[in-house]
């Protein structure tokens, strides 16, 4: 018998049950809750006068709906001014009361964006199935764990059983060899990775990232790795278990400790595929040649190098890549040939589950220091992951780099992520994103949203349109792999 | 869910075919945190004259007269009766949602979408099939006499018409037994609770620090 993959020793260490229909049923460790996903699966509890399976399994937190600005929140739910945001929010605390599920709650300072929250309170753990209402899930199987995004009803049918219905998946792994050029980041690593392979050839599998650039990549980047396994088509990203684990773990409010820290650390040693594992599909990019990367269309797999240009419809392969090409050019107003150092910006987002985190702050202050934001920049803003997050960056100064070189300094939240709150886009605006989505309207109506690095946008922000950060000063560049 | 039991129902036509999810309860109704409290909204646009917008007082709103749920003979409907293709378009759960809040149990039709065939079995509504014919004869009948009832009978997976005519139909046996028995995807699995207990027993004798909790 040929050896086991990460995700069929994770599968196997929590089925509790095969069905002959194909369907299973797997444990879960971890249950994120958020307040969008969350409220009908509490009314369905309800009106079923069911009660959640394990309390202490569930997390939950406020993060899609919440404003950003310190004026706002200083004044609690309160603040939020959309209504149905504020009934969501309100809900979710609710629930949590009634249930007795531990909410970090709007101004609480552990609150934040879900998948920034749970693995800096080590309440995400190797070897964990995780699941949360959000797709965005994957971004927890950078520890070596089964993380799945789920929608309303599993949220509901994990709270009641802790069990989710699910069917195992195939196995593919991504391979990047080598190692990462100067100033060529994780979430380059991750747009060329969906580059290459595009939005869809992750349908139906779990998706391995592996291979010497990835594990030369901190947490930190290996969550922004794994956050966009669903922009490739999969639900689940995984990434074996090392070192950077185990470090970054210890010591987290929800990590283990004394006999027990040993016992686990022995236990994700063996979260790893085995070396005769088979994969039902390998892809190996090498590292060197991925530059810095610019999305230029309305889908993540529409993503070029720095170096490169807006690719022209009419050379297009086919008649169907055509026709989305020249939609996706006109809505993001932008002409055939056009060098991606032509696009001008009108705003820049710092922020989002893919790039909030402490790293991906130091990287774009360490770009933006003792710079000026261009005058043609409407709006930079940087919404860091969480208020730990944030705090620690303030503790490092990086608040005032931020806010003296004329960006934001906001509080944390999905913001303009997703536009659920009042940080939008208008029509017509280019915006550089360190988020994960680039689909129409995702940042408000006719908005144009580019996807890079959180260097890369600092450096737009700087320059006014998109500059090779490699080409900056070297005390400015940053590296993956600095300490 | 409740379990679905023989009963006598009103029967209410809606004489049209491919009724999308959209025209069952438009989106704007959609962002409520609510599963229930969709009845009055269902099939809005065609129920009330004005555009309905969420959080509104329906009793308030001019009633489309023509439209059938609006008929006095067909109040406490309990039987929807339609055309081909019902329920085609999103995936939407809050179809079925808003059918059963309005008080259908069944709907009849001589076929459903599929994804909302799956969608309304889970949330206990019962959807017939029946031939072409026999729905048009079914139309027939209702259209004819006030107060038309029929008698549903899952176990025995027949109808019985008010003139003693019967009409047996097709369904999964499965989908049936959840049906009568009130099982819903989490009751079904919660059948397997002891082997969810036992495996979570021993889950936790082998990695403890996956039950830790908050220091
Ligand atoms: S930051 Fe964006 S992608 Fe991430 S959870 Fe929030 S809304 Fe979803």
């Amino acid at each position: 018998m040929s050896g086991q993959t990460l995700y069929d020793k994770l599968w196997n260490q929590h089925l509790v049950k095969q069905r002959d229909d194909g369907t299973a049923l797997i444990y879960i460790d971890r249950h994120m809750l958020h307040e969008v996903t969350s409220p009908q699966a509490f009314e369905g509890l309800r009106l079923a006068n069911r009660k959640p399976w394990r309390l202490d399994a569930n997390l939950a937190t406020t993060d899609h709906n919440v404003p950003t600005t310190l004026e706002e929140r200083a004044q609690g739910n309160s603040g939020i001014k959309d209504p149905v945001s504020l009934i969501q929010v309100q809900t979710l605390d609710d629930n949590c009361v009634e249930y007795g599920i531990t909410e970090f709650r709007i101004n609480d300072p552990r609150q934040g964006i879900v998948h920034v929250v749970g693995p800096e309170q080590g309440a995400t753990l190797p070897g964990m199935t995780v699941v949360c209402g959000d797709s965005h899930t994957a971004t927890h199987g950078a520890f070596g764990a089964l993380a799945h995004g789920i929608g309303t009803s599993e949220v509901e049918h994990v709270l009641a059983t802790q069990c989710l219905l699910t069917q195992k998946m195939k196995n593919m792994q991504v391979r990047v060899e080598g190692e990462l050029g100067l100033g060529v980041t994780a979430k380059d690593v991750v747009l060329a990775i969906i580059g290459k392979i595009g939005t869809a050839s992750g349908t139906g599998c779990a998706i391995e990232f592996a291979g010497s650039a990835i594990e030369s990549l901190s947490m930190e980047g290996r969550m922004t790795v794994c956050n966009m396994a669903i922009e490739a088509g999969a639900r689940v990203g995984m990434i074996a278990v090392d070192d950077t684990t185990i470090d970054y773990i210890g010591n987290r409010p929800y990590s283990p400790t004394g006999e027990q820290w040993e016992a686990a650390v022995a236990d994700w040693r063996n979260l790893v595929s085995d070396p005769d594992a088979k994969f039902d599909n390998v892809v190996t990019l090498q590292a060197e040649d991925i530059e810095p990367q610019v999305s230029w269309g309305t889908s993540p797999e529409m993503v070029t190098g720095i170096s490169g240009q807006v690719p022209d419809p009419s050379a297009a392969p086919d008649e169907t890549v055509q026709r989305s090409h020249t939609r996706a050019l006109e809505y993001m107003g932008l002409q055939p040939n056009q060098k991606i150092t032509d696009i001008k910006l009108d705003k820049i987002f710092i922020g989002s589950c893919t790039n909030s985190r402490i790293e991906d702050l130091r990287e774009a202050a360490k770009v933006a220091k003792g710079k000026k934001v261009a005058d043609s920049i409407m709006l930079a803003m940087v919404v860091p992951g969480s208020g730990l997050v944030k705090r620690q960056a303030e503790e490092e100064g990086l608040d005032k780099i931020f806010i003296e070189a004329g960006f934001e300094w906001r509080e944390p939240g999905c913001s303009m992520c997703l536009a659920m709150n009042a940080d939008k886009l208008g029509a017509g605006e280019h915006c550089a994103s360190t988020s994960n989505r680039n689909f129409e309207g995702r940042q408000g109506y006719g908005g144009r949203t580019h996807l890079v690095s959180p260097a890369m946008a600092a450096a737009a922000a700087i320059a006014g349109y998109f500059v090779d950060v490699r080409s900056l000063p070297a005390n400015d560049a940053t590296h993956a792999q600095e300490a | 869910m409740k379990k679905f039991e023989r009963f006598e129902g009103v029967v209410a036509p809606l004489d049209r075919a491919n009724v999308d999810t959209d025209l069952i309860i438009p989106k704007q109704f959609l962002k409520s945190i609510k599963r229930t409290g969709f009845g009055v909204n269902l099939f809005d646009d065609l129920r009330y004259l004005d555009e309905g917008e969420p959080g509104q007082d329906c009793s308030q709103r001019p009633l489309n007269p023509d439209f059938v749920l609006n008929q006095p003979r067909y109040q406490n409907a309990e039987v929807l009766l339609t055309r081909r293709n019902f329920g085609c378009g999103s995936s939407r759960e809050h179809a079925p949602w808003a059918l059963e809040d309005f008080g259908f149990k069944v709907v009849i039709a001589p076929s459903f979408a599929d994804i909302f065939y799956n969608n309304a079995f889970k949330n206990g509504l019962l959807l017939i099939t029946l031939s072409e014919d026999e729905v048009e004869r079914l139309f027939n009948e209702v259209e004819a006499k006030d107060g038309y009832q029929l008698d549903i009978d899952l176990e025995q997976q027949r109808i019985i018409t008010q003139r003693g005519e019967i009409l047996e139909f097709e369904v999964d046996e499965f989908r049936k037994h959840c049906l009568l028995n009130g099982l819903d995807d989490i009751g079904i699995t919660l059948q397997d609770e002891e082997a969810i207990r036992a495996f979570e027993q021993k889950h936790k004798a082998a990695r403890p620090w996956l039950f830790r909790q908050t220091a």
